[in-house]
């Protein structure tokens, strides 16, 4: 099974700030603000991290 | 002291407001309801718009967990770590036991997504149980 590992996360990000959005939210404008945001921060931040652990050795 | 005489006089807090639906009974058949079916309790609530969202989302994040070859783990108290990912992957309710029944879920440890795969299998049982307390407030009048 081939499967990008960015995909899956970009996935995971999605279904993850998806559900807190919608159960810390209740209008859908707010929960749309904050998912965008929070699945944002998601990547951005996993971005961040792989390219600072790229330089170190496993 | 006068604060509180003034609070306590006046105003209504959300623990001191009625609730309606405040029942023993309803509020287990909300929370059995929101774990077995993820969204449910929302549902029966008239959440419907939350109650879809879960509804989709977390069953889907269960079932691509699966598909990446996910292990669903024994509920084993000698590895503590194996016991507390058996704890996750139940709290998804009936996508968990239907896995079962049909086999699935064995884990194959030599696959590249391996890992992912429990990430997605414990991640949607662990947010369910976020929805059966949230599912649990509304009941509550809290929210």
């Amino acid at each position: 099974m081939t499967t990008s590992h960015f995909l899956l996360m970009v996935l995971y990000a999605l279904l993850v700030s998806t559900v807190f959005a919608v159960l810390l939210r209740d209008q859908p404008r707010e929960q749309l603000k904050t998912g965008v945001m929070m699945f944002g921060g998601f990547i951005s931040v996993a971005y961040v991290l792989g390219w600072l652990m790229f330089p170190f050795p496993l | 002291m006068i604060e509180c005489s003034d609070r306590m006089g006046t105003k209504s807090t959300a623990a001191e407001r009625p609730r309606a639906s405040a029942e023993p009974w309803r509020l287990a058949t909300v929370c059995i309801l929101a774990w077995l079916v993820p969204g449910a309790g929302h549902l029966l609530q008239g959440r419907r718009q939350k109650g879809l969202i879960f509804l989709v989302t977390l069953p889907f994040m269960f079932g691509i967990g699966l598909w990446l070859q996910g292990r669903l783990f024994p509920l084993e108290l000698s590895d503590p770590l194996v016991f507390l990912g058996a704890i996750a992957n139940r709290g998804i309710g009936i996508p968990y036991i239907a896995a079962r029944m049909f086999d699935a879920g064995a884990g194959l440890v030599t696959a590249a997504s391996y890992e992912y795969g429990n990430t997605f299998l414990m991640t949607a049982g662990l947010l369910n149980f976020l929805v059966i307390l949230d599912a649990f407030d509304v009941a509550l009048g809290r929210k």
